[in-house]
């Protein structure tokens, strides 16, 4: 198990491949942190929202006196 | 019923679901760093030089666990939409809609580290092949299944026309994995076989394979992370959700 390289330069350039093999797992390392940090950012936007349509349906609720409709019914 | 029969059942409701894929997301994730971590040290740093191809086959390490996602994310896809449609589970609608972005992300990934191994390697970026034109298909399928969910407002019946998409574009996928055998192609048949020996050195099949562990472990934790979300807002109204919703104001 030892490591293949010489020098970190020579991992760099990936024998001429540099571009290649980089633009690869650049892209790929990319994506795959972007899309658990988009999925988080959606995750807490919809909660502040359907936090906010629940506070707004018992407060009119609770004002009107009268009960909820029910939004989907299963 | 009795009792056998509701255990059974016990995670096919979205209520009991929830907090279930909420306790094994931080394993699936840590797996993924961990499979990830080895993985690449074995394909970066450790790996030999292929007598091919030099140091630019390393790509390999990318381009195949995101291909294999690419077509086994559709199977499940298809797999929970046809479930869907044949018993109307409400689970089976939003793991397939969690599921599509994905896919379609590791199609994606396939396509761009396929192009980027083709240019050195063929002299192309892209060629109308087989294995190419089909995997191109994939990705059009998954924006395709993506695109119709969204553009039906009724959720029960977005899932049924995305089911049907999903069916339909099965197909495809045996066309995939068969096409470097079924034509004269450019890409090169698969390096792994289940029937002969890999035709790869040891440290690079298995730097491979740990990279496949790791792109599933990622997929698993990020559907089941954005399948928690769909069923938020598709059963919003429903008490369990209001349990949720409060117990997040705590935290």
């Amino acid at each position: 198990m030892n490591i293949h390289w010489q020098s970190f330069s020579d991992f760099l350039a990936m024998g001429g491949y540099g571009l290649y093999v980089w633009g690869s797992f650049g892209v790929t390392a990319l994506i795959l942190a972007l899309e658990p940090m988009l999925a988080v950012r959606r995750r807490n936007q919809l909660i502040a929202r359907l936090k906010r349509q629940l506070r707004a349906e018992t407060k009119s609720a609770g004002e009107r006196r009268t009960p909820p409709t029910p939004n989907h019914p299963q | 019923m009795n009792n056998r029969l509701i255990n059974w059942f016990k995670y096919a409701s979205p209520q009991s679901f929830y907090p279930l894929a909420g306790k094994l997301i931080p394993w699936f994730a840590a797996a993924a760093v961990v499979f990830g971590a080895a993985g690449l040290w074995l394909g970066l740093a450790v790996a030999p030089t292929d007598f091919q191809q030099g140091e630019g086959y390393r790509i390999i390490f990318v381009h195949v666990p995101a291909s294999w996602m690419s077509m086994f994310i559709y199977l499940v896809m298809a797999f929970w939409a046809g479930l869907g449609l044949a018993y109307n589970t409400r689970l089976s609608g939003m793991m397939a809609q969690a599921l599509a972005p994905t896919g379609a992300l590791m199609a994606f990934l396939s396509l761009w580290t396929g192009a980027l191994w083709g240019k050195p390697m063929w002299g192309t970026w892209w060629v109308w092949d087989a294995r190419l034109t089909s995997e191109l298909i994939l990705l059009f399928l998954y924006i395709g299944f993506i695109a119709l969910q969204a553009s039906i407002d009724d959720p029960r019946r977005a899932d049924k026309a995305g089911a049907v998409l999903a069916l339909v574009g099965v197909v495809n996928i045996p066309i995939i994995y068969f096409s470097v055998k079924w034509w004269n192609t450019l890409h090169q048949g698969s390096s792994v076989s289940l029937t002969k020996s890999p035709s790869m050195a040891a440290l690079m099949l298995w730097g491979m394979l740990l990279m496949a562990l790791a792109f599933w472990m990622y997929s698993i934790a990020v559907a089941l992370y954005r399948v928690r979300g769909i069923m938020l807002e598709r059963e919003r109204g429903s008490e369990w959700v209001k349990g949720v919703l409060q117990a997040e104001g705590t935290k």
